[in-house]
């Protein structure tokens, strides 16, 4: 595996149109294979850098890459190719598709992407997928129940397995533990670290809840690498309930704490 | 491609509930425009089908089209009639190979009672060219002979040797019976698919027998003349409705029409068969035209309902766009789900529709059949049912780009962070 960063932001500046810059950050990158823990409140443009991460948006002005190719410059079907074969996510909650099976929002990235499909060839794709999800502790009797019968817990094992489904070299965690009871919060975490070290994957671990930080190799907080939300760094900004957050509903209430 | 289709199928099918409705209420609406549009050509085929080879038709003057409805369908109200001298004499023109005199008024349980002669066998055609044949016994000859048209005969069950009583004028009041003069069932048409099918035949000189003791459209009090007696009386007819012309020329038709107009001894006209349909057809383009024009409103309204269901099952599908985004999903296949799933509601509510119009002519046709003597067909698509069904497909596809370009702009707007 190459040592080049598979996240790198190099003076990266995101605005939505017509409003001020949401994210302004100098510099920032992610070894393959490292743990990093992102303590990002609400407000604090964690839904943007995500979205340009994932490559669905494109920085306004500075450098991003991903897999060390220039989002900038990809059009935007080569920029979800490369989220589909390289990206795995999790996020908070409601993770699956109700309609499909278990085993089949595992299979998902694998639809939409050749390489990842390629890279579970020696097992086989279901087996591939079953294989995970034995190691995140889901017995095989779930497996083909329809997702919207599986607990939270339950489910975002299954998140996860789809996120590592492939072997991507970045996965990236959005609050997937802030619906777990305290007790299987530290679990799913040992057992997502544990799946990550073995697919070679870089975590990308999304909280408020700065007690997780610990498990990580390194902690850095957005408000802290991003200029444009320096000024906005409100500890109580998740206990408080927040206008419906669609992107640009969360943005404009950035910007309405930015004064 | 081929798992997009398969995503959006068992989407559609988690929401089954909702969308069954809209598939039922295209397949209601697709059913409501091919019926109109079968029931429109296949009344103009049947009424097309009823009369060949005749070249023309004549009776009293008056309105062309009525005599034309009233003569060889046997439908609307009744025309003057035309003295027997003038059937003679038409008889006698150089230019005429056959005359078949007909006369109508009476009925039998509903059906229209024809009197005419042995040329109604021998020259009448229907369809393409044929002659009637029967499918059992013979030709009337004796007076109270009667021959009934195929419908006729199974509908009320008859056999040959049956007697059956006519009665006056259209039959609804009982009174008016000529109960005193029953009639024999001789013969037993083959079915044609035209009127013959649903008319009791009988002979010129019976139809003057029956009515010896009337007059004025009632008997004549205190006056009865059995049945043995009626051959005493001349029984060669005072009138009749009309007479089918049947000319050794086709050359000749304009200038037989011309002397029929010019006749000097009543006023009579000819009618070309083909010329009093096309202005039948006019008369009904303007109502068939509306109800086509009504029924593609119906589609449109079953159409608008799919856009709506699919746009406001949208909001709730945020996630599962944004986590379909996730995983690669790009625009263009979000877009290609939802175009995808309004597609298939349309195919499978046209599919759903064209199986229920099959399943109402099978039913309805033989009701229609004797009722309305109308032939409607169930099976193959005419090329014009097909070229409609092409344009409810068409549309409904248009229509839901609708869903699929909403929700393209919304997978651009939401990302991966749609609103818990």
């Amino acid at each position: 595996m190459s040592t080049a960063p598979v996240i790198a932001l190099d003076a990266v500046v995101y605005a939505w149109p017509g409003h001020a810059p949401c994210l302004d950050i100098p510099g920032f990158a992610m070894q393959p294979g490292e743990r990093v823990f992102l303590h990002g409140p609400s407000g604090s443009g964690k839904s943007t850098l995500l979205n340009l991460v994932g490559g669905v948006l494109t920085p306004r002005s500075g450098q991003a890459r991903v897999m060390g190719e220039d989002l900038g410059r990809l059009g935007s079907s080569a920029r979800d190719r490369l989220r589909a074969d390289h990206i795995g996510f999790i996020f908070q909650q409601f993770n699956l598709i109700p309609y499909l099976s278990a085993i089949d929002n595992v299979l998902l990235p694998c639809r939409f992407s050749a390489l990842r499909r390629e890279r579970t060839r020696p097992d086989g794709l279901h087996a591939a997928a079953e294989r995970l999800l034995q190691h995140l502790d889901l017995e095989p009797a779930l497996w083909r129940k329809a997702a919207t019968e599986l607990s939270v817990g339950q489910q975002q094992r299954v998140a996860a397995a789809r996120a590592l489904i492939g072997r991507p070299g970045i996965v990236v965690a959005d609050e997937p533990t802030s619906a777990l009871d305290e007790g299987r919060q530290l679990a799913f975490l040992d057992l997502l670290r544990k799946e990550c070290d073995s697919a070679g994957a870089a975590l990308l671990f999304v909280s408020h809840d700065r007690r997780l930080a610990s498990h990580f190799e390194r902690e850095i907080a957005l408000a802290g690498i991003n200029r444009a939300a320096a000024t906005i760094v409100d500890p109580h900004a998740h206990v408080r309930s927040l206008p419906p957050k669609g992107v640009p509903v969360s943005l404009e209430a950035a910007r309405r704490e930015t004064g | 491609m081929k798992y997009l289709i398969a995503l959006a199928a068992r989407s559609a099918w988690n929401r089954r509930a909702t969308l069954s409705l809209v598939v039922v209420s295209i397949a209601l609406s697709v059913t409501l425009l091919l019926g109109v549009e079968r029931l429109r050509n296949d009344v103009r085929e049947s009424f097309a089908q009823s009369v060949s080879g005749t070249d023309l038709v004549v009776g009293a003057r008056g309105s062309p089209l009525q005599l034309m409805l009233y003569t060889v369908f046997h439908m609307g109200e009744a025309t003057n009639n035309m003295d027997w001298s003038s059937v003679r004499k038409l008889t006698a023109h150089p230019a005429v190979d056959w005359v078949i005199p007909l006369s109508l008024g009476d009925s039998h349980h509903g059906y229209p009672v024809l009197a005419t002669d042995q040329a109604y066998f021998d020259h009448f055609r229907y369809g393409d060219r044929q002659t009637l044949r029967l499918a059992q016994g013979r030709r009337f000859s004796a007076i109270f002979d009667a021959v009934l048209g195929a419908e006729v005969a199974e509908h009320l069950g008859y056999r040959l040797g049956e007697r059956i009583t006519l009665a006056h004028g259209s039959g609804e009041l009982k009174l008016n019976e000529h109960a005193d003069k029953p009639f024999t069932v001789v013969g037993i048409l083959a079915r044609t698919g035209t009127p013959v099918d649903r008319t009791v035949h009988i002979g010129l000189a019976a139809m003057e027998a029956i009515h010896l003791d009337w007059q004025g459209g009632a008997p004549i009090p205190g006056m009865s003349i059995p049945e043995q007696y009626v051959s005493r009386f001349d029984l060669t007819p005072k009138n009749v409705t009309g007479v089918l012309l049947g000319l050794k020329s086709r050359a000749a038709v304009f200038a037989m029409q011309r002397y029929v107009g010019n006749f000097r001894d009543e006023p009579l006209m000819a009618v070309l068969p083909g010329v009093a349909l096309a202005q039948l057809w006019q008369l009904l383009s303007v109502g068939e035209q509306a109800l086509l024009a009504v029924s593609a409103l119906v589609v449109a309204v079953g159409l608008a309902g799919l856009v709506a269901v699919v746009l406001a099952g949208l909001s709730e599908r945020r996630r599962e766009l944004a986590i379909l985004r996730s995983v690669g999903a790009g625009p263009r296949h979000v877009l290609a789900l939802l175009t995808l799933e309004g597609l298939a509601l349309t195919l499978t509510g046209s599919a759903l529709g064209l199986i229920l119009l099959t399943g109402l002519t099978l039913g309805l046709a033989p009701w229609l059949e004797s009722r309305y003597g109308l032939y409607i067909h169930a099976g193959n698509l005419s090329a014009e049912e097909i070229k409609l069904l092409a344009w409810v497909i068409g549309v409904g596809c248009l229509a839901s780009l609708l869903p699929g370009l909403r929700a393209y702009r919304l997978s651009l707007a939401v990302g991966l962070t749609p609103r818990v």
